[in-house]
């Protein structure tokens, strides 16, 4: 995975939502269509062209006490609206580290 | 032990006082985020893709009871349980929260324990041999002179603003344990013809996206010069280190793009206007810092105790004292290193049971002291060889006996894309899976010394270019694929390994890896004949030919 936190031109080729780390306790979050931030990937804004992009990560990035680092990442929508992470990085943002937590706890 | 003194003890509480009140202004909304980043990891503070990881320094690697014991506390308290112990002595704990870390702070600088220089670019944690004051053989205790170069550099306005950061590592043993070529300065204690102590001086090794071992730019440096000579050296870099370019900013770069001949011109000339000067070291401060370093006062014992020569008949013990003690320069002692490489686990973790047993047993074995090396493991510097059997039991009991270190399983691995931000490719799992391939005792035993050393992006924390065997993760499409070299080292005789053929995939890493033993066990002229010197007697091609002939 490229890291995305070296991205510089908006350019989006499929649906994509916004994520960030919360504040306070650095959590990892997606903006809400609802101009907050939420835990659950399902309560994500869904944009899908450069403009709305543009305009969810701009109105992210104003809400610097909320959450830091907001960038854009992919997403697969299925048919019945749910929605996936959209590369392994924002699988293991999601779900946790892929290697038990501690082995050894 | 290091007693440090009062200007030390103020300085961290006002850190952690100064630091209470950034979080507070950060969590209000006073400070943006672009004002705070710097704050935060001028005291260790990190952003990673699950939360904020905290990074803390143990200077030198050494640590007392009470500070592992207040580092098992704040991976209970503050975090999930554990830390991760990293390639540069420091910890790390991984899910630390922005609103508790003032009082994880405080609680830390309660035993003398801090965050400083742990990012940024300035001076890093100086580190050292984590047998430092124990190995037989050694000219001196390095960390004195760490210590000295430590008090001199921690926040001097001249080192806090460099282009870029800047490590440096001691080491005073013939065998480097401290990986001083892969560092900005590595420095190595010797005595001239003279008897007079001081040190050869190397410059711009490191690894990353363009990896050097370090130079020799002078052979013997007086130990009353070294502070002038380094800052030099410092003064050169910061005259003419690339500022523009981040990629380009480290020293390596420079001593490269000048030539080592005419950056030691520079270094020289500089040196002459200010060798004389206050930098010059009276003895007594030296004096004083040695004073401050207390040795335990050791028992006279024999060299064979009976509870030794009894424990000899159970095979398991033996199969960990020959594989993870090592001699001590005081008869009857040894150096115990504590594996945190259990087979299936992720490199250099501890939870916060096995920190706080730890600190239990280093109170009532080793004189209340742990090391912590840069492979990722611990050692207890001062054990009485009649404890050794039962001091194996116990460790056996907490998960800490595995007997692999230096072997195929002693994995150095980077945190990669399971924690952090900059990764293309996960390094845990990948450590995991070559551990559980090489699990039996015999074979790892059989294969002998091998080290592999994985990072999961170009940045190198895994060390990857050093690894008798280096596994890099990048991505490709989307994919995390692998590159895998043969033939480095990190210690005396430090060389960057070379590359076998293109990149392979996260499930075929392992099968790969064991073709490349399977090539060396089938090569070596002799049992004796290590991975590396196999590969330095026939080059990587019938490596090559045999991993790629069949894919
Ligand atoms: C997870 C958080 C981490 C981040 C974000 C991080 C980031 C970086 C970056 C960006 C560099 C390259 C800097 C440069 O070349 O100028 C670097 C170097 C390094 N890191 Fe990390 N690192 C992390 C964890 C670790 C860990 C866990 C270890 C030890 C296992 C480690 C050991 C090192 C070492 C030894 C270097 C120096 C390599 C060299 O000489 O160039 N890092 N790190
Ligand atoms: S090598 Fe890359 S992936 Fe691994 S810890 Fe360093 S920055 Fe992260």
């Amino acid at each position: 995975m490229t890291s995305p936190l070296e991205q510089k031109k908006i350019k989006i080729a499929g649906p994509s939502i916004v994520t960030a780390n919360r504040t306070w306790d650095g959590i990892v979050v997606y903006r809400t269509a609802t101009k907050s931030w939420s835990a659950d990937l399902s309560e994500a804004a869904i944009v899908r062209n450069s403009d709305e992009a543009k305009a969810l990560l701009a109105e992210s990035v104003a809400d610097d006490v909320g959450a830091i680092g907001p960038y854009i990442a992919p997403v697969q929508v299925g048919a019945d609206g749910k929605i996936e992470p959209g590369n392994l990085r924002e699988q293991i943002r999601r779900t946790g580290v892929t290697i038990g937590q501690s082995a050894q706890a | 032990m290091y007693a440090y003194d009062e200007i030390d003890r103020t300085l961290v509480n006002e850190r952690v006082s100064e630091f209470r009140d950034q979080v507070k202004r950060r969590l209000s909304g006073e400070l943006t985020e672009d004002e705070f980043k710097i704050l935060r990891l001028q005291n260790g503070v990190y952003l990673q893709l699950h939360a904020y990881m905290f990074r803390v320094a143990i200077p030198y690697g050494t640590l007392a009871t009470n500070q592992l014991r207040a580092l098992a506390h704040v991976a209970r308290k503050y975090d999930r349980g554990y830390g991760h112990f990293t390639t540069r002595q420091n910890i790390q704990f991984n899910w630390i929260k922005l609103a508790e870390l003032p009082d994880a702070l405080e609680d830390l600088a309660k035993v003398g324990i801090h965050a400083m220089q742990t990012s940024g670019n300035n001076m890093r944690n100086v580190t050292s041999d984590q047998w430092a004051g124990v190995a037989p053989g050694e000219i001196e205790d390095p960390r004195i002179w760490s210590e000295l170069i430590r008090q001199h550099t921690t926040l001097h306005p001249e080192f806090s603003f460099l282009p870029r950061k800047f490590k440096i590592a001691i080491t005073a043993s013939d065998h480097d344990r401290a990986a001083i070529k892969i560092h900005d300065i590595g420095l190595r204690l010797i005595k001239n013809e003279k008897g007079e102590t001081g040190f050869e001086v190397l410059v711009g090794g490191g690894l990353g996206r363009t990896p050097f071992i370090a130079k020799t730019i002078k052979h013997f440096v007086h130990g009353r010069d070294i502070l002038s000579y380094i800052e030099a050296i410092l003064r050169v870099y910061n005259q003419y280190g690339r500022r523009d370019n981040i990629y380009k900013a480290r020293i390596k770069i420079l001593v490269h793009e000048l030539g080592i001949e005419k950056f030691s011109r520079e270094v020289e000339e500089e040196w002459q206007h200010i060798r004389n000067s206050s930098l010059q070291i009276d003895d007594e401060v030296i004096e004083d810092i040695r004073s401050r370093f207390t040795y335990p006062s050791y028992e006279k014992l024999p060299l064979m105790p009976d509870e030794l020569r009894q424990a000899a008949a159970d095979p398991d013990f033996e199969a960990w004292r020959k594989n993870s003690v090592a001699p001590h320069k005081v008869q009857g002692y040894s150096i115990v290193t504590i594996s945190l490489k259990p087979i299936g686990a992720p490199p250099g973790d501890a939870t916060a049971e096995q920190m706080d047993a730890l600190a239990d047993l280093a109170d009532k074995y080793s004189f209340g002291e742990i090391r912590v090396g840069h492979e990722q493991n611990l050692a207890l510097p001062h054990v009485a060889k009649r404890d050794l059997p039962a001091l194996w039991k116990a460790l056996d009991k907490l998960g800490l006996a595995t007997p692999n270190v230096n072997l195929i399983t002693d994995i150095i691995a980077c945190p990669g894309l399971d924690y952090c931000s900059l990764a293309n490719a996960r390094s845990i799992p990948i450590a995991q899976e070559l551990t559980r391939r090489f699990a039996n005792h015999e074979l790892a035993n059989l294969i002998g010394r091998l080290h592999i050393n994985i990072s999961g992006c170009i940045n190198a924390c895994g060390h990857h270019h050093v690894g008798h065997i280096g596994i890099l993760g990048v991505e490709k499409n989307g994919e995390e694929v692998y590159q895998i070299t043969i033939g480095g080292r990190a210690d005396e005789n430090a060389t960057l390994g070379t590359l076998i053929g293109p990149g392979v995939k996260f499930d075929e890493v392992a099968d790969v890896i064991e073709d490349v033993v399977e090539a060396y066990l089938a090569l070596r002229e002799r049992p004796e004949e290590l991975f590396m010197d196999t590969v330095k007697r026939l080059g990587v091609e019938p490596f090559k030919e045999r991993v790629y002939a069949t894919r």
